[in-house]
C-alpha cells in the first residue's frame, strides 16, 4: 500500500481541520488503509536501553499494567522484536514517533501474520 | 560512592551531587544539545509560522549515533535493507516528524541544564531536586545520552559483561565507559523512583 505522494507540508499540521492530500493526476487516487488490515509497531532490542527503563515507557505511554509492561520487555530482549500496540497506520504512526522520543528503537508495519 | 536518585514523597526524586559530577552531567548534555543540533527557529525578520510548515530531511543522519536517536520509521523485520516502498515511507515519515522530535529532545537535554544550573553552587556539591515532569525530561534525556555514548563506543549485547568494562586505566576510551556506566545507574535509580 502507497499513499498519494504529497504535495504541500500542511496535511500533518495539527491546525490543518482535516488531512488534505491531493493526488498530483487523475491515476493517483488517495489509497484509504483498509481498516481490516491494522498495522503494528514494533519495538526492537538494543543492547543499550535499560530492561527497567522499556518497562517503564510501555507502562507510562500505553498505560499497560506492570505484569504486560515486563512481558512485552522481556519479548524484546529475548527475542529481538515485539508487538506492543496495533491499530491505524496514523495511529502507529505517532506510537512510533512516541518510542522515538523515550529513544527506544521502533517501527512500524502492516500486520500481514 | 556516587549518589543515585530517591524518591522525594509526594513525587520527584532527588540526587546528591558533588561539583565534579555536576559539572560532568552539564558538559555531557550540553554536547547531546550540539550533536541533536538547533531547532527549526524562524530567521529572523521571517514569518514565525513558516516554521511551523517547514520540512525535516527525508534521509537518516550519517552520524551513527543521531542514526541512532532518529531511527527510520519503517523497515521489515529481519530484512537487512528496506525496500524502496519502505524507504520512501520511513522519507515521507521523517519529513513530516525528525523536526518535532529533535525539539523534543532539546527540551529534554535542556531541562537537564536548567536543573543543574538551578543548583546554589557550594562547596563539596549539593542536593538536586526533580518534579515529577522533570523526571520523565531527566529519564529521556539521561537514554538519550547513554545511546550516544553506547554507539560510539560500540556496545553490543556481546560486550555484557565483556572487555569494555574491564579495560586499563590507560584505554583512552576508558573515561566514556565509566560515564557511560554511571549515567546508567542513574537512569536506573531513578525509573525505580517512577515505578510503584
Amino acid at each position: 500500500m502507497r499513499r498519494a505522494p504529497v504535495s504541500g507540508s500542511m496535511d500533518r499540521v495539527s491546525v490543518a481541520p482535516t488531512e488534505i492530500e491531493r493526488p498530483e493526476s487523475a491515476e493517483e487516487t488517495f489509497v484509504v488503509p483498509e481498516p481490516d488490515v491494522p498495522w503494528v509497531t514494533l519495538v526492537h532490542n538494543d543492547p543499550v536501553n535499560l530492561m527497567s527503563y522499556v518497562t517503564y515507557v510501555f507502562q507510562a505511554y500505553f498505560g499497560y499494567s506492570k505484569d504486560k509492561a515486563r512481558k512485552l520487555m522481556l519479548d524484546v530482549h529475548h527475542k529481538g522484536r515485539a508487538v506492543v500496540s496495533s491499530g491505524s497506520r496514523e495511529e502507529m504512526e505517532r506510537d512510533v514517533q512516541a518510542m522515538h522520543g523515550y529513544g527506544l528503537w521502533a517501527t512500524l508495519s502492516q500486520d500481514r501474520t | 560512592m556516587p549518589g543515585h536518585f530517591e524518591p522525594i514523597p509526594g513525587g520527584g526524586a532527588a540526587l546528591a551531587l558533588d561539583e565534579v559530577e555536576i559539572s560532568i552531567l552539564r558538559s555531557l548534555a550540553v554536547q547531546l544539545l550540539e550533536l541533536i543540533g538547533p531547532g527549526d527557529e524562524p530567521v529572523e525578520g521571517e514569518d514565525p509560522l513558516a516554521a511551523l510548515f517547514a520540512q525535516g530531511p527525508s534521509e537518516p543522519p550519517s552520524d551513527p549515533a543521531l542514526a541512532r536517536l532518529f531511527p527510520d520509521a519503517y523497515a521489515t523485520p529481519g530484512a537487512k535493507d528496506p525496500d524502496d516502498e519502505l524507504r520512501e515511507a520511513s522519507a515521507e515519515f521523517r519529513r513530516f516528524t525528525e523536526n518535532d522530535l529533535r525539539a523534543h529532545k532539546r527540551d529534554d537535554a535542556v531541562a537537564v541544564v536548567r536543573a543543574l544550573d538551578s543548583l546554589a553552587a557550594g562547596a563539596g556539591g549539593a542536593v538536586l531536586k526533580l518534579t515529577a515532569d522533570d523526571c520523565v525530561h531527566w529519564l529521556r534525556a539521561l537514554n538519550d545520552l547513554r545511546l550516544t555514548i553506547g554507539t560510539r563506543l560500540e556496545v553490543s549485547d556481546e560486550d555484557e559483561g565483556g572487555a569494555l568494562y574491564r579495560l586499563p586505566d590507560s584505554d583512552p576510551r576508558k573515561p566514556m565507559v565509566m560515564a557511560y556506566l554511571w549515567l546508567g545507574m542513574l537512569q536506573e535509580t531513578l525509573v525505580e523512583t517512577l515505578l510503584p
